[in-house]
């Protein structure tokens, strides 16, 4: 393949505690692409992600984002987590969440001034959260947390998005809002991994998607790889149930 | 022996055998903390009881503190309920509330309690043998016996009684309501069981003392195992041995004996912890080790087997691409070598049918979630173990 | 003492002026760390801690001999560093549970630690007067080098949390992306878990070991309940735990036998109580209010779209129509009917109703908002 590869993974191995959740995944992710990764529940889709976020400390294998290693090259990334993973009830309002986007160009000690405030607002406008700046983030919605979520991903600026489950509870406005906006980022070359769990929209939503359950079982082009074949191997034979769930 | 120590140490041991039976399921339902509540937040309702019978040792001191205990565990219920603040928080909120209203109560009102505040956090064992029984004049033994031991038959009747729906609701609260076993029922019951009981050891033992022994014990019995009967039966044991060996060190200090009590079952706990067979600190930490090296090993075979190339297969890439330390990659490979599932030809290795065998089998465990088989596996197929 | 007593006294005595100022810097460096104990979802952590500390003490008496407030406060804080440790340790290596291991250690220490006390008290001519007010506390015996060192830390932790706002903000949210930017979070972690333990070793002189983790949780719980902003929230932490303490050590000075710890704790928990009361974004009154207000809102809106219903039919909105066929709608009242004419929404006539424009266009905005709400 002549394009550029934005993450290489090689060889990658993780366990919880000394128990195999990725085995020997090699995967490299090229520049440019809207791919989903998917797998049945525990396949370890979070956890690939949150490895090469070095959230998680692999026990082997090499991780690296335009051939340097994460911690060279945290500007050029940006993570959406799982929304259930923070406490909603904290006390903060919704443009003071997305502001936190900057917190890593601004780095230690440095406090966000107006140049932030502004890149914060853009980032709500784009997701047409603007009206509820000043909510507090309990009073949001589900699809308006996770545009909350995406917001502070924009704000981050960077040449690759990853992003943990974006359209879990949220409504199909909101989905639809939040997948126009990852094609608008692909159209600007940049590269957008979203773990997805709705093997419906795949061939609608994405153009590169990555099997996975442990193992890697398949990764490429939708229209080439997202086939019954890819799919008995990932969720075994009785993917279909999966595929209506 | 004197008579009176050996009723010392005869409460005593009730008093931890009445605890360590709620305590093992408080253990097990998560719950450990709502003792620490109950056994604070009773004391308001031991003095008003006391106002108004103005005798300490009145069966309605026994009521009046149940409800105070069942009041805690039902107004941190509420607190959490309105969302207001976090689960924890509530109980960290109510507790010490009530326990400043029963010490002020008891502050206002020094001249006519003989409550004082060192007997409520530490009790007084060595007391109790001379508050006596007495009915037409016959000497039944010590009134805090009888209260305890009353509470204690109670307690194992309740047990036996519903044993199977205690456990049941324990374990699978899903399942339990899907019987119709009511957890509500079984919840509050549980909830009233502890209240008694510790108002009912809290007089001889002390607010503090009561949390120790009905949690240190289940804990130290649920790092032994995972039985529920064993379990009962473990909490009971180091409940009853801290109880008595406690005395004796009391004795031999000349300190209090419910403090010296407690920092027996701590010192139980501590070596539980440290030496304990298979969740112990020391044989955790060894099985990391060997768990570490083993896990490194599967991803090293399952490496041989996905890559066919001789560059990927070659003893140097181990260093250099799987990226591991040199040292780990020896007793990889050493490990590998003396199980007979690797051949090393010109520094290029390749599996033997054993590791193949091995490598395919350990996937299948893995891809299908049952990691609990891969030890088994190993059992069948390592001769020397990381 | 009356309060007037009391309030004079203030000025003029020097003991009270060292107690009071002492317990109001106490509470206000509790409720400022409480705050994000309680946002870490550490309350217990705290009851823990203070209650590990006791050893800590015993154990420096022995050593030393002498009451010494200071050697006493590293006493506590090393062994409330050892508790903190080990509970961090059963949770990781054991099975046990994180309340379990609270629990466990809580009361282990303690017992301990009241084994050492009792022991103490029975060894011949120590100097052990003292050592008792650390169960519940005894604001009597601060004295002006107490509260300096309390001005200290207060300080020091308040530079800290200015400092480092940013990154403590963002690691209560959300500790895994704070990773992805950068941060250390480990670093973090340790600095606030550090100085809420500080905090709570400080508190135990005067309101003692039994209740301390209150102290921490209860001014931090009241002031969540008034604002959504966590800076306004630490600030207002810091100002009911301050009031707490003046006002506490206010009443137990002038009444006989009443211990300064239970009494603080006790105002915080009013502050508390009126808080979740009375707050008006999420109290329990508001909420009860504007639950009636909203089935309220709920009832009219009913009636005024059955009306809308009925006013389609016809080209001219505003044609009236008999109050009597509304019979077949049970919602109404008469004193809905009245409401709505009081918005404007309709008119009445007699027996007759009729609909305004802008009741018109009401009722047609919830009509499509309804209908919208359900395509989602």
């Amino acid at each position: 393949m002549e394009d550029k590869i934005a993450v290489q993974i090689d060889d990658l191995t993780v366990a919880y505690n000394y128990k195999p959740v990725l085995w020997d995944i090699d995967l490299a992710i090229p520049e440019g692409v809207l791919m989903a990764i998917v797998g049945p529940n525990g396949a370890g889709k979070s956890t690939l992600i949150k490895s090469i976020l070095d959230i998680i400390n692999p026990i082997a294998g090499s991780i690296q984002i335009y051939g340097k290693p994460y911690k060279k090259q945290r500007s050029l990334v940006a993570y959406v987590p799982q929304k259930g993973s923070v406490d909603w009830d904290f006390p903060t309002t919704a443009l003071d969440v997305v502001t936190m986007g900057t917190y890593g160009s601004l780095g230690w000690i440095k406090r966000p001034g107006q140049k932030e405030k502004k890149a914060a607002l853009e980032a709500l406008e784009k997701v047409g959260m603007l009206a509820f700046k000043n909510r507090q983030i309990s009073q949001l919605s589900g699809g308006q947390q996770q545009r909350i979520f995406l917001a502070r991903a924009l704000v981050q600026n960077a040449a690759i998005y990853f992003m943990d489950e974006p359209f879990q509870g949220v409504d199909a406005t909101t989905e639809k809002a939040i997948i126009n906006i990852l094609k608008e980022l692909r159209k600007a070359g940049k590269t957008v991994i979203v773990v997805h769990h709705d093997l419906q929209t795949v061939p609608e939503y994405f153009d590169w998607v990555t099997f996975l359950n442990v193992k890697k079982i398949a990764t490429g082009p939708v229209k080439d790889i997202f086939n019954d074949d890819n799919l008995t191997k990932t969720y075994g034979i009785n993917y279909k149930v999966a595929v209506n769930q | 022996m004197s008579n009176a120590q050996i009723e010392i140490q005869l409460i005593a041991s009730l008093v931890a055998i009445a605890c360590a039976i709620p305590g093992t399921f408080l253990v097990l339902r998560k719950m450990a903390l709502i003792t620490d509540a109950i056994s604070h937040s009773i004391l308001p309702g031991i003095v008003i009881g006391f106002f108004i019978t103005h005798d300490l040792s009145s069966p309605l001191l026994i009521v009046m503190a149940a409800a105070s205990g069942v009041l805690t565990v039902v107004l941190v219920e509420f607190i959490q309920k309105t969302g207001l603040v976090k689960e924890d928080t509530a109980i960290g909120l109510v507790f010490p509330a009530l326990f400043s209203i029963g010490i002020i109560l008891i502050a206002q009102n020094a001249n006519d309690v003989h409550l004082d505040i060192d007997a409520v956090l530490l009790g007084e064992l060595a007391f109790a043998p001379f508050d006596r029984l007495m009915i037409q004049g016959t000497d039944l033994g010590p009134k805090s016996l009888w209260i305890i031991g009353v509470i204690l038959v109670i307690t194992l009747g309740l047990l036996i009684a519903f044993f199977k729906e205690l456990k049941i609701s324990t374990f699978d609260a899903g399942l339990a309501s899907a019987l119709g076993l009511s957890p509500v029922v079984v919840h509050y019951g549980l909830m009233t069981v502890s209240s008694i009981t510790t108002v009912g050891a809290f007089d001889a033992v002390g607010a503090i003392l009561v949390i120790a022994l009905m949690i240190a014990p289940a804990a130290t019995a649920y790092l032994l195992t995972n039985n529920l009967k064993k379990m009962l039966l473990l909490a009971v044991l180091f409940g009853v041995c801290s109880a008595i060996a406690g005395y004796w060190l009391a004795h031999g200090l000349d300190t209090s004996i419910s403090g010296s009590m407690t920092s027996v079952l701590g010192l139980v706990f501590l070596l539980v912890y440290l030496f304990a067979p298979n969740r112990g600190f020391f044989s955790v930490l060894y099985r990391q080790k060997q768990q570490r090296i083993e896990v490194s090993l599967l991803t090293f075979l399952l490496h041989l087997g996905n890559h066919h190339e001789e560059e990927e297969r070659h003893v140097k890439h181990l260093n250099e691409h799987i990226n591991w330390q040199k040292v780990r990659s020896k007793s990889v490979l050493d490990l590998a070598l003396k199980n007979n599932m690797i051949t090393i030809e010109k520094d290029i290795v390749s599996l033997t049918d054993k590791g193949k065998k091995f490598t395919t089998e350990a996937i299948d465990y893995i891809v299908t979630n049952k990691n609990s088989e891969i030890e088994n596996m190993k059992d069948r197929f390592f001769l020397f173990r990381g | 003492m009356n309060l007037q007593e009391y309030i004079e006294l203030v000025f003029t005595d020097y003991t009270l002026r060292t107690i009071t100022l002492g317990t109001a810097v106490l509470g206000a460096i509790c409720g400022m760390l409480g705050s994000f104990a309680v946002l870490r979802k550490q309350s217990l952590l705290g009851d823990a801690i203070s209650h590990a500390a006791l050893p800590g003490i015993a154990i420096a008496f022995l050593i030393i001999g002498t009451k010494n407030s200071s050697i006493f406060l590293l006493g506590a804080l090393i062994s409330g560093l050892v508790g903190t440790f080990w509970i961090r340790g059963i949770i990781r290596n054991t099975h046990l549970k994180s309340d379990t291991a609270l629990g466990l250690i809580l009361s282990l220490f303690f017992g301990f630690g009241m084994l050492l006390l009792t022991y103490i008290q029975k060894i011949p001519n120590a100097n052990q007067a003292g050592l008792e007010s650390y169960l519940f506390g005894q604001a009597a015996t601060l004295l002006e080098s107490d509260v300096w060192l309390m001005v200290i830390v207060t300080s020091i932790s308040l530079a800290i949390l200015l400092l480092f706002w940013k990154e403590l903000k963002i690691l209560l949210f959300d500790a895994d992306y704070t990773k992805t930017l950068g941060f250390n979070t480990r670093f973090l972690d340790i600095l606030i878990t550090s100085f809420i333990v500080i905090a709570i070793v400080l508190g135990l002189q005067t309101v003692g070991v039994v209740l301390m983790s209150a102290m921490l949780l209860a001014p931090a719980a009241a002031a969540r309940q008034w604002t959504n902003s966590l800076g306004i929230m630490v600030i207002l932490a810091a100002i009911f735990g301050a009031l707490s303490g003046v006002v506490g050590t206010a009443i137990s000075a002038s009444h006989n036998n009443l211990s300064t710890g239970p009494v603080i704790v006790l105002v915080a928990g009013v502050f508390v109580l009126f808080s979740f009361i009375f707050s008006p974004g999420r109290g329990l009154l508001f909420r009860e209010i504007r639950f009636r207000k909203n089935r309220n809102d709920l009832q009219l809106h009913k009636t005024l779209s059955f009306m809308y219903n009925i006013a389609k039919t016809h080209e001219d909105i505003a044609h009236p129509h008999a109050i009597k066929i509304l019979n077949n709608f049970q919602g109404f009242t008469r004193k809905s009917l009245q409401k709505l004419e009081d918005k404007d929404y309709i008119k009445i006539q007699g027996n007759m109703w009729s609909m305004t424009e802008s009741g018109y266009q009401t009722a047609a905005n919830l009509y499509n908002q309804l209908t919208n709400n359900e395509d989602e």
